[in-house]
């Protein structure tokens, strides 16, 4: 077995949109998507990453109060959450796949300290840096 | 139950996402000038609305946010080049060396040119963090307006150099 971080997850506004940015604009697909009432399990995978899983989950009741729930989803449209990366081979070409599929990217590839590097958001706002690898 | 937002806490929700995105395009600009107009178009709303609902979003009013961008890119910009500091200041969207100057001391407590001896001298222990990331955390903490800060400083020999909007 593999030992390590198996889920990281994301807050997002909206699921069935959030599905969609990252699958059909990203190019993830589906690992489990669970739903239990109202509670929906949701993660989604890097195509070469079959040991990750990255969790696109909606803040709600009871895991939190609903103003709490607010304050969260809140916090993500200003972009205040943590920083994430994608690292790709090349930025520039993915930045031109990512863009004709209607990402919203908050920067261009820049060629600078050795890398190119570009910016862009999700439908909630999560940022993420792209980052070619070196 | 039903557990969805309510319609206008989603429109709220999305009017931060667009408030966002003119904070996105000074982000990346901000040597390019931003009045209030051309921030409200980026983000679809009105000019008044968008200045009181940047400053409520962000803590921050629009114009100032810019100078603290302006004023972190100028600082990268002196840490990790040999560039004059005559062609930094026009990099980083100021018209004048002594706007800049002065803005510049004012926020950090520095001129651009001690900053630059200091900054040269530490150790690069931030090397394995993305600079962007480095950069953010350099922010200057820009939390009154300049003339204000100026004022209290005693120092409030000349005019204002930058007008704060509102």
């Amino acid at each position: 077995m593999t030992q390590g971080v198996q889920v990281a997850s994301l807050y997002v506004h909206n699921q069935d949109e959030a599905l969609q940015f990252y699958v059909e604009r990203l190019g993830f697909r589906v690992h489990t998507d669970a739903r239990n009432g109202d509670y929906r399990w949701l993660t989604v995978q890097h195509p070469d990453q079959p040991d990750f899983q990255l969790g696109l989950f909606r803040p709600q009741a009871p895991t939190v109060d609903d103003a709490t729930a607010r304050a969260l989803l809140e916090a993500v449209a200003k972009g205040a959450m943590p920083p994430l990366v994608l690292v790709v081979a090349d930025c520039q070409a993915a930045y031109e796949t990512m863009h004709a599929r209607g990402v919203e990217f908050a920067q261009a590839p820049i060629a600078r300290y050795g890398s190119v590097d570009a910016s862009f958001r999700d439908p909630s706002g999560n940022g993420w840096k792209l980052v070619q690898a070196r | 139950m039903d557990r969805r937002p309510s319609p206008s806490a989603d429109r709220d929700l999305k009017r931060l996402r667009r408030l966002l995105r003119a904070k996105d395009r000074m982000d990346a600009a901000p040597h390019e000038e931003w009045p209030v107009a051309r921030l409200a178009q980026v983000s679809g709303t009105s000019e008044a609305y968008f200045a009181r609902s940047f400053r409520d979003a962000f803590g921050i009013p629009p114009h100032r946010y810019l100078l603290t961008r302006r004023v972190e890119r100028a600082a990268a910009l002196l840490r990790d080049t040999d560039l004059p500091v005559t062609e930094i200041a026009l990099r980083t969207g100021w018209s004048s060396l002594g706007t800049f100057g002065r803005t510049f001391r004012d926020i950090t407590g520095e001129s651009p040119g001690e900053l630059r001896q200091r900054m040269q001298a530490m150790p690069g222990a931030l090397e394995q963090v993305p600079h962007c990331f480095v950069r953010a955390a350099q922010r200057p903490d820009l939390r009154m307006a300049v003339s204000e800060k100026r004022r209290r400083t005693g120092d409030d020999t000349s005019e204002p150099t930058e007008t704060e909007v509102p």
